[in-house]
């Protein structure tokens, strides 16, 4: 296909963030209309991706292919799949949400925080659109740096600490990533993602790749024992940092499950998917437990992301299990309720930190206990926030549900103790959330300042409406998702399944 | 020696570079004398047109037919005239920024100019030494002037202890290097670095001959490692970096890289290529070794001259990486990696320099501090060039790693490839405290860029560089590696 849409949607926003820059924070005003237009530009395009897009085959789609490092055979190579094409969308679609929810709440520096925001938009976008395997480090990398510094330069009181923690962590965890690209170009002469599925690796060759890859992706999305930084992360960020923190880059590790470790060592993701399912399982109890006990909302949306990320890796490695010759339908389900519940994850997730948001700009507190009976002063906020934590805790009918379900079926399919272990979820998950509800929003008024609160006004309106849509769409007809993905997962499903040895 | 000193006046346009050069040396020194106070300025300006014009005269030679003149001790070939090219293009930025800081801090004196001169001159010898005399008639030119550079601060106090201790141990390295060149010489009877190689590949050394070879060798490599700075022949490179004025600290650390990048390929490369499975094996434990503490060691450094020295350490462990692997294309890794260092280190040091005021070394990390709110675009420069220098893509740092990592992996060293990497990582660190300072902390006193307007644009061109380079690495790549 010739036409050069993935690499306008990659580099319009950096270059409209290096302009927004430029205009300086004198005219913020100027910068955020230029922002906001630009964002739903792009926003905009990015859907002719869904409707022109071919679901009936596997082929990467919008193909963009030029030499770009000839020295090493590096393309600048782009094309989109049915697993990142929505991954895009969900990009640019939480863009939009950042950009207008920060609107008047960010007064220090209002023009480099929109510029941070289009930049990381475009690299992010890079991470998904890249076939390149350099390519992808090089968007993968670069995506840290703005969020380095919206974490460091317009978070909370102990943001330094985290944003530099946020940055190490995951920069530890790729580094490997590019030693073992680097051995499989050394091996098969080419950085070409496709070309590195089809490259014949041994046994040992693929526990050492997998395992490399296993810390870049674990790091990021994140997994038990590796995901520390998140809730220093998503505590210190500003309420835009968390929610593309949140929606899209804990998406980024999940992706990379999908595209490397799946097609590139299937023989050891067979071997160690035990082990990943376990950490998986221990992501979705342990965690949930520990949400369970905070008192910072932001913290206990923090594990609760973890928790239900774990859905996603659980979804990814249970396939294995689940699979039986003739009887792929497990294995399927597990794969695509993993792409589904990274998708409903970004706008609940999302939609959980602007409610957090929104409590925090007017009385600037994350504490649970700051609050209480929030919905006698905000109640058309309260029906949101309810609604949102409903889908947090997986009510049929919203987004969450979906997701989650489909992997716990695939679950059963591999072994009937993880789907029980994964289902607590359900439990220990709505125990939380609807915990949470009630300490914040039910209840007498305790503090005298919840009684001036005053409600959404019609901008908080806005981004609170349109998440609701999505994550009640999602919920109740998910079918043109599960549609647009279901080649490309059938095909990754048999690159999963055929040995390389 | 096989060959008589014969003198054809044609050959000299080989050596044209550096015979304009030091006519223009003679000039810019004698014209000084009698320049007024007035117009001091004139000597700076005839500075960058000697090299300017050094630079297009290399420049020109590059492409001509490999020549070697002088009775073979001078060869002209492409590395020798890309290296020259480069060498004066990196003086002439570092004499922008240079200018300012002397002003500064009343250090602007005529001989300053004609000193650093003179040390482009000994580089140029040493890139284009094609004996180990000329090569070490280069390396002590090069070595005497830096000394005297930095002692020219002489009202400060750590200014005057570096160039001692530099000195000192300057001559130690040098001592060294000629002792392992005088047993190449005694057991191979010449000192040029072709019947070095011919000697050395000939299937007929005997077990003395190749003993005492092998002896000599070790003491060029610890001659070498000490001018390069590598671990553990390190002490000498953070005191130096730290006591010498900024300009100083900023030449001595990037220029003379390429040069002893230079010498380094002509003698292990060119004349003893022979036994590299003997000099790797002492490579690849110097460079470990230099990446590790280079790493560790910066972390706890608040001076960020210093803390720049411990990153040099770092770097040249990263060069010599590209040596172990014992390949052309390695050698061009290590090439492209001095190229892309010199870069970045230019840029940092001039940042430095920026902040500098009247009589203030801006020398600590703090200083950064805030400078994001009053100088938004050269907080952003340095930010480019610190995370370049961490390696993090899509900056030039990135590409100069992942080459020499690609050539490591190839050349069967995956472990030693994840220890560097780990250790990138650790320095990633320190390179984040600088943005830290600059972003996430706020200034204690005003922070103001009082910088001349040339200045600020070469540095700025010099940091957009990292990243446009970056962007497009393609042909410099390729070029590093046609240099062999």
């Amino acid at each position: 296909m010739d036409n050069s849409l993935l690499s306008v949607l990659i580099w319009l926003p950096i270059f409209a963030g290096a302009f927004v820059i430029l205009l300086g924070n004198e005219r913020a005003n100027t910068a955020r209309w230029v922002s906001v237009i630009v964002s739903v530009l792009v926003f905009i395009m990015s859907l002719s991706l869904y409707t022109e897009f071919d679901s009936t085959t596997h082929l990467m789609q919008f193909e963009e292919k030029s030499s770009w490092i000839s020295q090493f055979n590096i393309y600048y190579h782009l094309g989109v799949d049915g697993i990142s094409m929505p991954l895009i969308i969900l990009t640019t679609f939480s863009t939009i949400l950042v950009v207008v929810a920060g609107w008047e709440v960010i007064q220090t520096r209002p023009a480099h925080y929109m510029a941070a925001f289009l930049m990381m938009e475009g690299l992010i976008i890079g991470v998904f659109a890249a076939l390149d395997a350099i390519l992808f480090y090089a968007f993968w990398e670069a995506s840290l740096i703005p969020m380095l510094l919206i974490i460091g330069v317009w978070g909370g009181d102990n943001r330094v600490y985290a944003a530099i923690k946020f940055f190490l962590y995951t920069f530890l965890g790729s580094v490997f990533m590019l030693v073992s690209l680097i051995y499989m170009y050394n091996k098969g002469g080419s950085f070409s993602i496709l070309d590195m599925h089809n490259l014949s690796l041994t046994t040992v060759e693929q526990a050492w790749i997998f395992w490399a890859f296993f810390m870049a992706f674990a790091v990021k999305v994140p997994m038990f024992p590796v995901h520390t930084w998140l809730p220093d992360a998503h505590v210190q960020a500003p309420t835009g940092g968390s929610v593309i923190l949140a929606a899209i880059m804990l998406k980024m590790g999940g992706y990379g499950f999908f595209r490397f470790s799946l097609p590139i060592t299937p023989d050891a993701s067979l071997e160690f998917s035990e082990v990943v399912i376990i950490l998986s399982l221990i992501a979705i109890v342990y965690i949930g437990f520990v949400a369970l006990v905070q008192r910072d909302m932001k913290k206990l949306i923090a594990y609760s992301s973890i928790s239900h990320m774990g859905f996603v890796t659980l979804g990814v490695f249970a396939l294995f299990l689940a699979y039986q010759p003739g009887a792929a339908e497990g294995a399927l389900l597990g794969l695509e309720g993993a792409m589904v519940q990274m998708i409903s994850h970004g706008f609940i997730s999302a939609a959980m930190f602007l409610v957090v948001g929104v409590l925090y700009d007017r009385l600037h507190s994350r504490e649970i206990s700051t609050y209480g009976g929030v919905i006698n002063s905000m109640p058309r906020f309260t029906g949101f926030a309810v609604l949102f934590a409903m889908a947090n805790a997986g009510l049929p009918g919203t987004s969450g549900f979906v997701g989650e379900f489909m992997v716990i079926l695939g679950a059963v399919q591999a072994n009937i103790w993880y789907a029980v272990l994964a289902a607590t979820t359900l439990i220990v998950g709505a125990a939380y959330t609807l915990w949470m509800v009630k300490r914040v929003f039910w209840g007498a008024i305790t503090n005298p300042e919840v009684e001036t609160l005053s409600d959404l006004n019609a901008r908080e309106f806005g981004i609170m409406a349109v998440l609701a849509i999505a994550v009640i769409a999602m919920g109740l007809y998910p079918q043109p998702v599960i549609d647009v993905m279901h080649v490309s997962i059938e095909h990754l499903l048999n690159q999963a399944l055929t040995s390389k040895l | 020696m096989s060959n008589s000193f014969t003198f054809d006046i044609s050959t000299l346009s080989a050596a044209m570079p550096e015979i304009f050069l030091l006519s223009a040396i003679v000039v810019v020194l004698l014209l000084d004398l009698f320049l007024t106070k007035q117009f001091k300025q004139a000597t700076y300006y005839l500075t960058q047109l000697s090299l300017l014009v050094t630079g297009l005269l290399a420049f020109n030679l590059i492409d001509e037919p490999q020549a070697i003149i002088f009775g073979g001790s001078f060869i002209m070939d492409n590395m020798a005239s890309v290296f020259k090219v480069f060498m004066a293009g990196a003086t002439m930025v570092a004499l922008v920024y240079t200018r300012h800081y002397l002003i500064q801090h009343s250090l602007f004196r005529g001989e300053y100019f004609t000193l650093v001169l003179l040390s482009v001159l000994g580089m140029m010898v040493m890139v284009s030494g094609y004996s180990l005399l000329t090569l070490y008639l280069g390396l002590e030119i090069l070595s005497l002037s830096l000394y005297t550079l930095i002692a020219i601060a002489r009202e400060r106090a750590g200014a005057v202890e570096a160039a001692l201790k530099y000195f000192v141990l300057g001559a130690i390295a040098s001592g060294l290097l000629l002792y392992g060149m005088s047993m190449i010489y005694g057991i191979s009877g010449s000192l040029n670095i072709n019947e070095i190689a011919n000697f050395a590949s000939s299937s007929t050394l005997d077990s003395r001959e190749a003993l005492i070879t092998n002896f000599g060798l070790v003491f060029l490599v610890i001659g070498i490692a000490f001018k390069l700075g590598a671990v553990p022949f390190h002490n000498w490179v953070p005191d130096v970096y730290q006591g010498s004025p900024t300009s100083v600290t900023m030449f001595l650390s990037t220029v003379p890289k390429i040069a002893a990048v230079a010498m380094l390929v002509r003698i292990l490369v060119d004349g003893l290529g022979a036994m590299q499975p003997y000099w790797s094996d002492l490579f690849m434990v110097l460079a470990i070794l230099s990446i590790a503490l280079g790493s560790v060691v910066a972390l706890m450094q608040t001076n960020i001259k210093r803390m720049l020295a411990y990153s040099t350490i770092s770097h040249i462990g990263f060069i010599m990486l590209g040596f172990v692997t014992g390949v052309i294309t390695g050698y061009g890794a290590a090439v492209f990696y001095v190229l892309v260092y010199v870069l970045m280190s230019l840029a940092a040091f001039g940042m430095i320099i920026l902040l500098n005021k009247q009589g203030f070394e801006a020398d600590q990390i703090s200083d950064f501090k805030g400078l994001s709110k009053h100088s938004p675009w050269f907080a952003l420069m340095m930010l480019v060039i610190m995370l370049s220098m961490a390696g993090v893509p899509p900056f030039i740092g990135f590409y100069s790693k992942l080459f020499i990592l690609q050539q490591v992996v190839s050349a069967g060293f995956v472990t030693i490839a994840v220890i560097a990497v780990i250790f990138a990582v650790i320095s990633a660190y320190y390179y984040l405290q600088v943005i830290k300072s600059m972003y996430f902390e706020d200034a204690d006193k005003e922070v103001a860029v009082t910088a001349p307007m040339d200045m600020q644009l070469v540095l700025s061109i010099n940091a957009v560089l990292i990243l446009v380079v970056g962007l497009f690495p393609d042909f410099w790549m390729k070029l590093s590696i046609s240099l062999f």
